[in-house]
């Protein structure tokens, strides 16, 4: 995103190119523009620019995208943690 | 309170059933933004039950999600309304919504638009169609300003209680004027952490949010120090200052990254995994200092 930048090689987005029909609807509900399209093939421009909201990979008819997509703030996952290892969570938290 | 909007069909202006439809959640601001923006016109709103929760978190949950729009058309009757079969959705529902299985299960077409709603007229004035501007997502200064007084709500009970423990520890050890003392370099702690960081957030250096929170909150530490007549100190208690406060404020700025519009879960993931137990050892380090200067 113009003017900001996270950390780089960490997100979980992959992209089966051989699977891909070159629809383009990946283009479309990315908000940070990742995939570009050539010759019916996308191809992840940006990784580094994915926030890890899934949105593509929901969206792609034939599941050539996969990404482990989720909250992504401290507090959520400090939560999921706990809840994970039954603890009683606080409440709060982003879009709790 | 209420941020409700009963789910349902609207109409704004007098729509016929030619005219589109664009579907939100029931967040009433987001509501309201749409119906503001959009009023002079001539459309349906369909709105889907979110349980008061925005379009992007909804999202997240799934409850703005492919199950909801099959439902809410149905239940309203839509098919009958209008004479089309497409929807107009925020992009910034689409963690929620797959277009294919909506089209398989109800029979509607999914366009999504725009990411903000401010964005509709032009693109129903252009033919519907999606401009590159209206797909990127950004993250102004406005839009960070907007964030901070919710964070600082959400951060409220929990600081409370940790100031009061605090406070009380520290005034029934050292006497009431450093438990004052304390108090103050914690709650800016936290405001700097909650508030400067995130509106300094381009400016400040590094990419990890919790590097970003360290550096703000040293600046905090650096502005408290002369304030709180640090000279007077010894070494260990600025030294405990120094590394307690900027843990504090890094702790409240990479929670900021749940409010932001580009950080990655998995990126947060690995922040946390190097930045929880360095700000748990800095407080450590720092309340043993405490304690060494008040007994050695
Ligand atoms: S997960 Fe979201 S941000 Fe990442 S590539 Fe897919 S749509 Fe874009
Ligand atoms: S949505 Fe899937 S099939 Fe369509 S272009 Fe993207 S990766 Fe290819």
């Amino acid at each position: 995103m113009k003017g900001f930048r996270y950390l780089k090689d960490v997100v979980t987005l992959e992209l089966d190119q051989a699977a891909c029909i070159g629809c383009g609807r990946c283009l479309e509900v990315c908000p940070h523009q990742v995939f570009s399209l050539a010759e019916k093939k996308a191809s992840m421009a940006d990784r580094d620019a994915c926030m890890e909201c899934g949105a593509c990979a929901l969206n792609c008819p034939v599941k050539a995208i996969t990404v482990d997509a989720g909250v992504g703030c401290a507090s959520g996952m400090i939560n999921e943690w706990l809840q994970e290892h039954k603890l009683r969570a606080p409440s709060g938290g982003c879009c709790s | 309170m209420n941020y409700m909007v009963p789910p349902g069909l609207y109409a704004i202006g007098r729509p016929t059933p030619e005219d589109p439809v664009l579907v939100t959640a029931n967040y009433k601001m987001s509501y309201d933004i749409i119906r503001h923006t959009l009023s002079g016109r001539n459309l349906w709103i369909l709105v889907l039950e979110t349980y008061g929760i925005n379009v992007w978190c909804a999202a997240g949950k799934g409850t703005f999600g492919t199950g909801e729009v099959v439902r809410r058309v149905t239940a309203t009757g839509l098919a009958r309304v209008v004479n089309h079969r497409r929807l107009i959705l925020p992009i910034l529902g689409a963690p929620g919504v797959a277009v294919h299985q909506v089209a398989r299960r109800c029979g509607f077409s999914v366009s999504y638009a725009a990411i903000r709603a401010a964005d509709l007229p032009e693109y129903l004035d252009n033919g519907m169609v999606t401009t590159p501007a209206m797909q990127q997502l950004t993250f102004t200064l406005y839009e960070r300003l907007v964030l901070v007084p919710v964070e600082l709500v959400m951060a409220l009970k929990s600081v409370a209680i940790i100031a009061g423990v605090v406070f009380l520890l520290v005034a029934a050890l050292a006497g009431l004027t450093a438990g004052v003392t304390v108090l103050i370099a914690y709650v800016g702690a936290v405001v700097t952490g909650t508030a400067v960081g995130p509106l300094l957030l381009p400016w400040l250096p590094g990419k990890s949010f919790s590097v970003k929170g360290v550096v703000a909150g040293l600046i905090w530490s650096g502005v408290f120090y002369p304030l709180a007549g640090g000279g007077a100190w010894g070494i260990p208690t600025t030294i405990a200052l120094f590394l307690a406060l900027p843990a504090v404020s890094a702790f409240h700025t990479l929670n900021f990254t749940g409010c932001s519009t580009y950080t990655s879960r998995s990126g947060v993931k690995k922040e946390m995994r190097i930045a929880l137990p360095a700000m748990g050892g800095a407080l450590l380090v720092s309340m043993a200092l405490l304690l060494a200067g008040r007994f050695l």
